[in-house]
């Protein structure tokens, strides 16, 4: 697990880290969102000792993260680049080198990851005769040759055609399922959505929300609900008349309904499934819940 | 899932790390075709150049002993003159053997001079053997050096030239290299593996190998050019002054290495590479100009063997003039290795400190503040 704690960091007056404490735990995804000079990428340097932080501390399984540590995670870099006139599979062999993989380990390594992300035939040719689809997919193979410990990607799909999105989404899932700590950040809020267990989201250098996405989720949903009934004479009419409600769509069976407390919003279900029970006519429920945001939603609420 | 890899890993030692890119720089840079060819030429070049002199100085001219046809009494007076004297009966059969190109010239007695001798020719006038022959009168000079002053000169301009040749070759290498990584950004993925400091340890060291091999290879052919052609004796006295040539450069490239990268990384593109690191390149140039300017004037020369800058050049001019004692050197060596620290303390915090700025050239000033 790694954690960020207090973390500021000033260039010259300006404050681009504030008091940033988070987590990013092992074996979940973790989704780090925020808007453009929010502070995402500083973070990452800094989590990457790229960046020294001017207060606060980042710590690994509880422990600071020594610059070994730092050596064995995967790291890639919001501006990408790789060296333009080295051959691919070289340079990822120096990169895995300078990882600490012997020559042959990295060799190794870096066949099986060319074959993985389909860029074997190309092993042999000069990075900026790649098309940019490809080196899109080399500089994954960069955060990944010397098989990390923990992985710290800077958008890593910005630019990616749907192909090599699908490739990298399986890579991240393969190691979080290994159990590694996984940090990416994305503007693709529905990917994040899609994808992490937890999400972290930052605004002028301020951690704005954390947790869990069904934590998330469940703080920041109101009291508004949705029923669906189900049957020939299917009608949600009589929601109106609910004590203590407010009825905000209607469409034949289903409703969509603010409620003033959860007792009020339970007795619209009792009524519903009573109705049914009761037999006078032949309708059921099919759906009943709390409306959840989407992360879309959940992000507009904090940032502003 | 700290243990699963665990057997894959072993973290990186500073100095394998330096080393790793120290070979990619000088694998790179032998890979380029343009570099190989370069190199090439350039060695060819100083070979024909030390050949061309040897065979040159050896022998006046082109080709082999010229062959001389005199008359009778003649012909003892330029014996042991390096010429292949015939003998002939008289001017008429002298005349032949020169018109059918049997010899270069002849010799005859008599002529309207109060050398009393004729040399006749096909159609050139035999320079070397006229002034041979020649009546002058005689010279003392005063105050006489053991060396050739001119020769002096020419040795002045291959330290100078081969100096600055190397230096600014290796050094714009370095400073590009430095600015790829920052424009591509791969700098970012190196740093989160190794410190800045290593980086730039290891540019400097590959950059400095390979300046150290062109000079250390034109050092080489250029002894070898001169015992092919004899000037064995010119060796023996050029040998100390090359020995200390290589060393001194090696210092000072190592030097100029470190202004060269760090200036470089101040700039985030190659279009503004010359511009960042043209105070380097005035370093580079001003031994150069010094050395043909100043190269039979001892005091500045004494003074340019100690200035780091100019010791490469400047210490092997007087070792090979003889005014240098052997400890003078050593010292100079050390004045370098001196400056190398405190260049290294500077052009470290600066490379550090700028090389992830990318954008408008980051001032030398602002990079020694923010400095960690």
């Amino acid at each position: 697990m790694i954690e960020v704690n207090g973390v500021t960091r000033q260039f010259g007056d300006r404050l681009v880290l504030d008091d940033v404490t988070f987590e990013v735990a092992g074996g979940r995804m973790t989704g780090f969102v925020g808007g453009n000079g929010a502070g995402k990428t500083t973070t990452m340097r800094i989590i990457l000792g790229v960046l020294a932080a001017n207060g606060g501390t980042v710590t690994l399984d509880g422990r600071p993260i020594t610059s070994a540590d730092r050596a064995r995670f995967g790291y890639m870099p919001e501006e990408r680049g790789l060296y333009p006139k080295m051959k691919v599979a070289e340079q990822l062999t120096y990169l895995g080198r300078l990882h600490g993989l012997s020559t042959a380990a990295a060799r190794a390594e870096v066949d099986a990851l060319l074959e993985r992300l389909g860029l074997s035939e190309r092993a042999n040719d000069t990075l900026e005769s790649l098309s940019l689809g490809n080196q899109q997919r080399a500089q994954i193979a960069a955060a990944l040759v010397h098989r990390p410990v923990a992985l710290v990607l800077d958008e890593p799909f910005s630019g990616l055609d749907p192909m090599a999105v699908e490739v990298v989404l399986g890579v991240l899932r393969d190691y979080a399922a290994q159990g590694a700590p996984v940090l990416f950040s994305s503007h693709q809020l529905d990917i994040v959505e899609r994808l992490c267990d937890d999400i972290v989201v930052i605004g002028g250098g301020r951690i704005l929300a954390a947790g869990s996405r069904e934590r998330l989720r469940a703080e920041h949903s109101g009291l508004e609900f949705e029923i669906e009934l189900a049957g020939a004479t299917a009608d949600a009419g009589w929601v109106r008349d609910q004590p203590g409600v407010t009825l905000t769509h209607l469409d034949g069976g289903f409703a969509r309904f603010e409620a003033e407390s959860d007792e009020a919003a339970q007795a619209v279900l009792a009524r519903a499934v009573a109705g049914g029970a009761a037999g006078s006519s032949p309708m059921h429920v099919q759906r009943f819940g709390r409306l959840t945001p989407t992360l879309a939603q959940i992000f507009k609420e904090v940032v502003q | 899932m700290t243990t699963q890899h665990e057997t894959a890993h072993r973290p990186i030692g500073v100095p394998q790390a330096a080393w790793l890119v120290a070979e990619r720089e000088i694998t790179t840079k032998l890979r380029s075709k343009a570099f190989v060819i370069s190199t090439a030429v350039l060695l060819l070049f100083v070979l024909g150049s030390v050949l061309f002199g040897g065979i040159v100085s050896q022998s006046g001219g082109f080709g082999s002993t010229p062959t001389v046809a005199a008359v009778g009494s003649v012909a003892s007076s330029l014996d042991g003159s390096g010429y292949e004297v015939t003998t002939v009966e008289d001017r008429a059969a002298a005349e032949k053997l020169v018109l059918d190109g049997e010899v270069d010239a002849a010799v005859v007695p008599g002529g309207d001079t109060p050398v009393d001798l004729t040399v006749l020719a096909k159609d050139e006038a035999p320079m070397g053997l006229v002034q041979g022959l020649s009546a002058s009168p005689t010279v003392e000079l005063l105050a006489p050096t053991t060396e050739n002053p001119f020769l002096a000169y020419i040795i002045a301009i291959a330290f100078g030239v081969v100096f600055m040749m190397s230096a600014i070759t290796f050094g714009s290498t370095i400073a590009q290299s430095v600015v790829e990584e920052k424009q591509t950004r791969i700098v970012e993925i190196l740093l989160a593996t190794v410190s800045a400091r290593t980086i730039l340890a290891g540019k400097i060291l590959g950059n400095s190998l390979l300046a150290l091999g062109q000079v250390v290879a034109i050092a080489a052919l250029s002894s070898v050019g001169m015992l092919i052609t004899g000037q064995d004796l010119l060796l023996g006295e050029l040998g100390t002054a090359l020995i200390w040539f290589a060393i001194l450069f090696a210092l000072g490239f190592v030097l100029l290495a470190a202004l060269y990268a760090s200036l470089a990384a101040l700039v985030s593109r190659q279009e503004d590479v010359p511009s960042a690191t043209s105070p380097v390149m005035w370093l580079v140039m001003i031994p150069y100009i010094a050395i043909i300017v100043f190269n039979s004037n001892p005091q500045v020369l004494a003074l340019m063997s100690y200035i780091p800058f100019s010791a490469p050049v400047g210490m092997p001019m007087r070792l090979y003039l003889g005014t240098a004692a052997w400890w003078e050197p050593v010292l100079s060596a050390v004045v370098l290795l001196a400056s190398i620290a405190v260049v290294w303390w500077l052009g470290a915090r600066i490379y550090s400190a700028s090389v992830l700025r990318t954008g408008a050239r980051v001032k030398i000033k602002e990079a020694m503040a923010s400095a960690e």
